[in-house]
């Protein structure tokens, strides 16, 4: 890795209030497998976005290939064979596949030609795809696939990923890894983002950590531990969860044959679940995302009333309760999508922690709200959970990803909640936020609540359930105490298809 | 009643003259919300270009002269829509309000002097042969020339979303700005040129009215033709073929119940003067397929 593509000298980049990159400077070699760490804010994506064009930096030079390198809109630093993939994919959903490819590409050649280089390429990487199709019926993976085929059909000298695995199931990692290596081995530099470190370990060669906007440190990740890695992005000593041996205690919570129709056309119904769940245990249920998850938190958190013996909670049937009814008898739930679902982006804190903790923490009399209390609420869940925000009159939108994720998770175990239900609860979240996020969790179970985590994060769920159940195509598999339980036991939980594609593409 | 009264070739014909100033006002918006953007303007800009297309018609003498100098007064003013609502990030329905508000004062203004004058002659062509065909001449062939420029602008419009480059940048940036922007396109720029775009075929279904129709300039005189013009764009889907289907429906149903209420129906003439819209709104509602782009509406911000 002697020859280097790009270089980056000093880059700074200030926006009012806040240094985004001070003085980041590394190389990145050509077909070398680049990794760029660090926390939620650390600067990777004004980074990278300076160095595809999006951004001005303020000072700062780069140069590709032995010349400088400045390119002022993203279409000059395409044109220089950077190609960048996004975290929020920037695609068009009532676009086609062709289409969108073509709105990526400098020059685009007609349409039938552009399907007709589609099918070349997803052949030569084993990405399958119909360049026919509209792309708001693709799946998050097949989404990822139009992005990078659209890099591929360039033919950059360095692609950029941003986070790129965070929505994709195990097995479109791993083809996304089989393509990457292909790509490095035929010489393009891989820039990539990327909150999950056992990844980072398997495909990169090199790794630059940033912290606040500097760069405090390089490692070869092959030989780095991950901890070690996550220390040097948090910059202290990493805390992880500790599971507590604690008694479980009765059945608080019981489904009976859980049924549902699809509530939307792009759902999944559920299917005849029925798992019993205990005060003081943590149950764990993992699965690909689309296979009812969002169906069922909504069926326990009531915004889906079903038949009311489906879901029996301390023996009274609620299945037909709607949401604020459960809350005062202590089922809490917080929903995945943290920007609406679970919080309305252009709110403050405070006004977020009325909604839905208005019933529990009384802070309506006589259909006016307590201002003050609600606000002593937002500012001890602010507190509690080191939410990072100058305070509760803040909007949401305002934080990150990680501290609204703190907030929404906080606001309901403030709440003291005898069943908590969350969905994905550190997604997009930075390793220290994550495992604040888990301790938390443990701790509302130790203390005699019942905790139902759904999350597409396996090593999450082995790191805190107690047992283990998969959701798939809307069915749930028997519940399995989660120690001892291996990677192939899950797989099988998971169900048939998906694990002998895997198989399929290792092979 | 007497329906023998009524001549189904003229109706027929008629039909296409009625519907024209919707149709142009229409694939104007349609564009306009195919980038991404909701101008509620359309009345205030027809009437604008009714306005400059009758006044620079009379003192020229050229009703093409007209027209331009009504497409350029619509474009103008929709051109402070979009500085308003791209540059200045206001509120685009409210913008959009305030624009049909401000269209009607001024145009009643600059009008003063304008009212009780004839507008110059702007003749029917008469197509040499196909307006010979019998039935189909008369009815399709044998119009002014401002019928078949609100065809082709549809079929232009129509071509230029489906198959050039330009118009998928439209599109993509009306179906999500951020990404568009993200790829390095100018959201702004092609919503201000497609804003005045709207504009400018507002402007010419205004002068329309005012230098064929009617023709003659009076205050008020576009009376609603800017909001069926919005309506059927919505409910055509977006889509200019659809778009099209509609403001012929909606212009048949008009000239028909004008010659019902002439050959005296026995239905009160209020329910007679209802029809073209019930019957628009109905028929749109149930063709009604397909989704708003995605970005409509919204204001765009370049923030990092």
């Amino acid at each position: 890795m002697t020859d280097v593509l790009l270089q980056l000298r000093g880059l700074t980049k200030a926006y009012p209030g806040v240094v985004a990159n001070k003085d980041v400077s590394f190389d990145i070699g050509r077909g070398e497998v680049h990794a760029l760490l660090g926390e939620n804010g650390a600067g990777k994506s004004t980074l990278v976005k300076t160095i595809y064009g999006l951004v001005k930096p303020d000072s700062g030079a780069m140069t590709l290939e032995g010349s400088s390198f400045q390119p002022p809109e993203p279409r000059v630093a395409r044109a220089a064979g950077v190609a960048m993939v996004f975290q929020h994919f920037s695609l068009f959903d009532a676009l086609n596949v062709a289409e969108n490819i073509a709105l990526g590409m400098e020059n685009p050649p007609p349409q039938r030609e552009i399907a007709a280089q589609v099918r070349a390429v997803s052949d030569q990487y084993g990405l399958p795809l119909d360049p026919t199709r509209i792309v708001g019926e693709l799946s998050a993976g097949e989404r990822q696939r139009v992005e990078i085929i659209r890099c591929l059909l360039q033919d950059p000298k360095l692609l950029i990923m941003d986070e790129p695995t965070s929505v994709l199931t195990p097995q479109e990692v791993s083809i996304l890894f089989e393509t990457l290596r292909k790509l490095s081995a035929e010489g393009t530099a891989i820039l990539y983002i990327s909150h999950k470190l056992e990844e980072i370990r398997t495909l990169c060669d090199n790794a630059t950590v940033l912290r606040l906007g500097e760069v405090v440190g390089t490692c070869d990740p092959r030989t780095t531990s991950a901890r070690d890695m996550a220390e040097l992005m948090v910059g202290t000593k990493l805390h992880v969860p500790k599971k507590a041996t604690r008694e479980t205690g009765e059945v608080i919570l019981s489904l009976k044959g859980l049924s549902a129709k699809a509530p939307h056309r792009f759902g999944t119904a559920l299917r005849d679940i029925t798992v019993d769940v205990q005060r003081g245990e943590v149950l764990g249920i993992g699965g690909v995302a689309g296979n009812g998850q969002d169906e069922l938190v909504a069926a326990l958190s009531g915004e889906m009333p079903t038949s009311a013996a489906m879901v029996t909670y301390k023996n009274q049937p609620i299945g037909q309760m709607h949401p604020n009814a459960r809350r005062k008898i202590g089922l809490l739930a917080a929903p995945e999508e943290r920007m609406g679902h679970a919080a309305a982006p252009d709110m403050s804190l405070t006004e977020n922690a009325i909604m839905t903790a208005t019933t529990r923490e009384a802070l309506t009399s006589r259909g006016f709200l307590h201002w003050a209390k609600a606000r002593r609420f937002a500012e001890g869940v602010i507190k509690t959970f080191d939410v990072r925000t100058p305070g509760p009159a803040n909007a949401a939108r305002s934080l990150s990803g990680g501290n609204l994720q703190k907030f929404v998770i906080g606001r309901e175990i403030m709440q003291a909640p005898d069943v908590l239900v969350v969905n994905q609860p550190t997604w997009g979240v930075d390793a220290s936020a994550a495992a604040a996020i888990r301790q938390a969790l443990l701790d509302l179970a130790a203390k005699g609540a019942a905790v139902i985590v759904i999350s597409q994060d396996l090593d999450e769920l082995m790191e805190i359930s107690d047992r283990f159940a998969a959701l798939n195509e809307g069915r749930l598999s028997k519940p399995r105490p989660a120690s001892g339980l291996t990677v192939e036991d899950i797989g099988l939980m998971l169900g048939g298809a998906h694990d002998m594609e895997v198989a399929h593409v290792d092979a | 009643m007497d329906l023998s009264s009524i001549n189904p070739i003229l109706l027929l014909a008629s039909l296409m003259v009625a519907a024209t100033p919707i149709i142009l006002a229409a694939i104007g918006e349609l564009v306009v919300e195919r980038a991404g953007v909701l101008n509620l303007g359309v009345e205030g800009m027809m009437i604008t270009g009714a306005v400059c297309g009758f006044i620079v018609a009379v003192n020229t003498g050229s009703p093409w002269l007209g027209f331009l100098g009504a497409a350029v007064g619509g474009a103008i003013l929709s051109l402070l829509f979009g500085v308003l609502t791209q540059l200045l990030l206001s509120n685009q329905v409210a913008t959009g309000l305030a624009l049909t508000l401000f269209g009607l004062g001024l145009s009643a203004l600059m009008g003063q002097g304008y009212i009780g004058i004839k507008a110059p002659e702007f003749a029917d062509w008469h197509i040499p042969l196909l307006g010979d065909i019998p039935i189909i001449g008369p009815v399709i062939f044998q119009h002014d020339p401002m019928v078949y420029v609100g065809l082709i602008i549809v079929t232009a419009v129509w071509a230029f979303l489906k198959y050039s480059r330009a118009g998928l940048i439209l599109r993509a940036v009306g179906e999500n700005h951020e990404a568009a922007h993200a790829l390095g396109y100018h959201v702004i720029r092609v919503r201000l040129l497609a804003i005045m775009f709207g504009g400018a075929c507002a402007g010419l279904g205004g002068a329309y009215l005012s230098l064929v129709r009617v023709p003659q300039w009076t205050e008020g005189m576009t009376a609603g033709a800017g909001w069926i013009a919005l309506a059927i764009v919505v409910f055509a889907s977006w889509r200019p073929w659809r778009l099209l289907l509609g403001a012929y429906l909606f212009g048949g149903v008009t000239v028909l119940q004008l010659n019902l209420q002439a050959a005296g129906a026995a239905i009160a003439v209020e329910y007679l003067s209802m029809a073209p819209y019930l019957a628009t709104i109905v028929v749109l509602v149930i063709m009604r397929a397909g989704r708003a782009p995605g970005s409509l509406g919204q204001s765009f911000h370049a923030s990092r």
